[in-house]
């Protein structure tokens, strides 16, 4: 599915990535922890296509094609999805205008007709009903005074619309309470399947215990220094960042 | 004689041909305010950039050939009207060429007692007392040249009056059609919109343009509301690229009126716009707001002018553009505070979006505080594309050009959205869509 091979980015000629590889398959979760500052959101904005990240060097292969090539909006067409770490507020834009834009943009760019609005609005109704949201949050703007749990359980209602094929998932567990928590992994379980592959970055492990990853990489200084299953995210819990530096180090040197 | 003076010469000479023939010529007060208006228009001649308030907008356009005021007799087809007619909006409504009532284009019927919807000339010949007093009131003071040449020639346009009491449950939409006369004419409609006390209604007052000819529309609107008056009114402008609107609208508020003002400019015409506001009377309201898009070479200027004349009163202005190409907008923004206004409250804002590096705005807010006891706010703004919203949307799958407009016509629905009737929301919607929208490059396949 995904297949990230010696990557490496600067941002404002500052190195952010160092050479990482990743291979996600077909149906796998994989998680990838790590500090503060080791990579995580580059690794995330970079598979989405954000300005500000120059790749100097490296491949991201996206189901046999050159991901890096393809411009934002085609990788989301062609079922790439970013779940944002801090979702934009963009007032006068409906949810519901922005949800039906994307999808029969992707859609066309599948040859496929587009929806139209009753098939649609069906279509959403049961999307909304995943992650617990009420129906009035469709004609609400995009993210406009949400709280931030309504926001991150916004970006996994977009997820189940758009329906992709590799969903990353950046810190979709930052500033949630408990109960907010269970509900978006409670949305992410329920559209994992065979053929989505999903990537959780977080810094906290405590997300690990709602969607249980088949693999976990450990991200310091730009590249991944540790991979295991989930046994490793318990590990970290245990004993912190600390000693990750010190392998980073020690890798490096 | 100075170059500005020989600009408005030649109005001069043509309102003193036709003077005797003006509706209601020979009525003493008439007679005696048009002079008056023709003797400012001569002496203060149009305006030049060297006065403040023409800072930033040059009429060389205009003065860089001659207009001559249009003649009653011309028409508009009814195929044009209906063509452009607003989709599902049920109202009376009033049709204008080139300023003169047309009233077999015109539908008023039905209209409940105690309300008037007529043109200004008509009743101006037929009963010229109760108008000719009011006519002026809400101008007061002459702004400048045109809306002088206005009142000289002031002869037709549109008469609303609402009995008190009245409450209409259809808008009066008045539909303004310059250029029907061909190349090179002059419209000047006057309007006198009077509401009784307790009355309420909404009006629309829209202006287009019949086709590419070169026209000059001088509009000036005049609307007095009584003791606890309502009114909705929305000027939507949606001219063709060689139309030049100079366009006036002066309010004067009694005790708890309120007043809704809206002016849309969506068109592709040079438009310079003054508005002014008198809050009279204790617990007057009004909103005026505007919503204009700049793009080509388009130029639009609107200067406000709010002033708070008596306590309690409240404001609230707010102003959005989007600008593109080479657009060039103005706004300034007036709010005056007299010595007895205490307990004012009264907030103003303009917001604009710059779409490319060539797209120029020119905007000052201005507050004038006489009073000690007051709340008032302002503020203008000048922002590019928001990078972050617009990834935000690319990453949804929506291309850069749709996203792009998504969030231009976002930035001008909050204006937009305040507008009533629906129908009327959905065509400036729409326009404003329409202008936002690539222009398919020529050649390009359909």
């Amino acid at each position: 599915m995904l297949k990230i091979s010696d990557l490496k980015v600067t941002v404002d000629g500052k190195a952010i990535l160092n050479g990482l590889s990743l291979d996600v398959g077909p149906g796998e979760v994989h998680a990838i922890m790590g500090p503060n500052g080791s990579g995580k959101s580059t690794l995330a904005n970079v598979i989405a296509g954000r300005d500000g990240y120059e790749v100097t060097s490296g491949s991201v292969s996206f189901m046999g094609n050159d991901l890096l090539s393809m411009a934002p909006e085609d990788r989301a067409r062609e079922g790439v999805f970013l779940a944002f770490q801090y979702p934009v507020e963009i007032p006068g834009v409906a949810n519901i205008a922005l949800l039906k834009e994307g999808l029969n943009a992707a859609r066309r760019h599948r040859g496929e007709p587009e929806l139209d609005a009753l098939d649609f609005l069906k279509l959403v109704r049961e999307k909304l009903k995943l992650v617990e949201m009420k129906e009035e949050f469709l004609s609400r703007s995009v993210n406009e005074g949400f709280s931030g749990g309504e926001k991150k359980r916004n970006e996994i209602f977009q997820m189940a619309v758009l329906e992709p094929s590799l969903a990353v998932l950046d810190e979709t567990d930052s500033g949630l309470d408990i109960d907010a928590l269970k509900t978006v992994a409670g949305g992410v379980n329920a559209l994992r399947s065979e053929d989505r592959s999903i990537i959780l970055v977080t810094h906290y492990q405590r997300l690990l215990d709602y969607i249980v990853p088949d693999k976990v990489h450990v991200l310091a200084q730009g590249k991944i220094v540790r991979s295991g299953d989930k046994r490793l995210a318990l590990d970290l819990e245990e004993r912190g960042y600390g000693w990750i530096d010190t392998a980073a180090d020690a890798a490096t040197a | 004689m100075s170059a500005m003076e020989s600009h408005a010469a030649p109005y001069v000479e043509a309102q003193q041909a036709q003077a005797r023939e003006l509706p209601g010529a020979g009525v003493a007060a008439l007679d005696r305010s048009r002079s008056e208006a023709l003797e400012i228009l001569g002496e203060r001649g149009l305006p030049s950039q060297r006065d403040e308030d023409w800072k930033y907008t040059s009429i060389k356009p205009i003065t860089r050939s001659r207009f001559s005021p249009a003649v009653s007799g011309v028409d508009c087809s009814e195929d044009f009207i209906a063509g452009s007619a607003i989709e599902n909006l049920d109202a009376w409504q009033l049709v204008f060429a080139d300023g003169f009532h047309l009233p077999h284009r015109s539908k008023t019927n039905g209209l409940p007692e105690g309300v008037q919807v007529a043109g200004l000339a008509e009743a101006l010949t037929r009963d010229p007392g109760p108008i000719v007093d009011r006519l002026g009131s809400a101008v007061g003071k002459m702004p400048h040249g045109f809306a002088a040449m206005n009142s000289a020639f002031v002869g037709d346009g549109a008469l609303v009056e609402v009995a008190p009491g009245v409450q209409l449950e259809k808008p009066i939409e008045l539909l303004f059609v310059s250029g029907c006369s061909g190349e090179g004419f002059l419209s000047l409609p006057r309007n006198l919109v009077i509401l009784g006390e307790g009355s309420q209604c909404s009006i629309i007052e829209r202006h287009i343009s019949f086709g590419a000819e070169r026209s000059l529309s001088n509009s000036l609107t005049e609307i007095i509301l009584d003791k606890n008056a309502t009114l909705n009114y929305c000027c939507a402008q949606d001219q063709a690229e060689r139309t030049f609107h100079v366009g006036g609208l002066f309010a004067r508020l009694a005790h708890s009126a309120k007043l809704k003002a809206t002016t849309v400019t969506v068109g592709k015409a040079w438009v310079r716009n003054d508005a002014r506001v008198d809050l009279d009377a204790e617990g007057a309201h009004a909103n005026l707001d505007g919503a204009y898009l700049a793009f080509g070479r388009c130029h639009v200027d609107n200067h406000t002018h709010i002033s708070h004349n008596a306590p309690e009163c409240t404001s609230r202005e707010c102003y959005k553009g989007v600008l593109g190409d080479r657009g060039h907008a103005v706004f300034h923004g007036r709010i005056v505070v007299q010595p007895n206004a205490q307990k004012t409250d009264s907030e103003q804002s303009n917001q604009n979006l710059l779409l490319s590096a060539d797209a120029q705005i020119d905007t000052k807010p201005q507050l004038e505080i006489y009073a000690d006891d007051v709340k008032c706010a302002h503020g203008a703004t000048v922002g590019q594309m928001d990078e972050a919203a617009l990834f935000y949307l690319v990453s949804r799958g929506v291309d850069r050009e749709t996203a792009r407009r998504m969030l231009t016509q976002a930035f001008a629905a909050e204006i937009l959205e305040t507008v009533t009737p629906l129908a009327l929301q959905s065509y400036l919607a729409s326009h404003v869509s329409g202008r936002l929208s690539p222009a398919v490059p020529p050649g390009a396949a359909a």
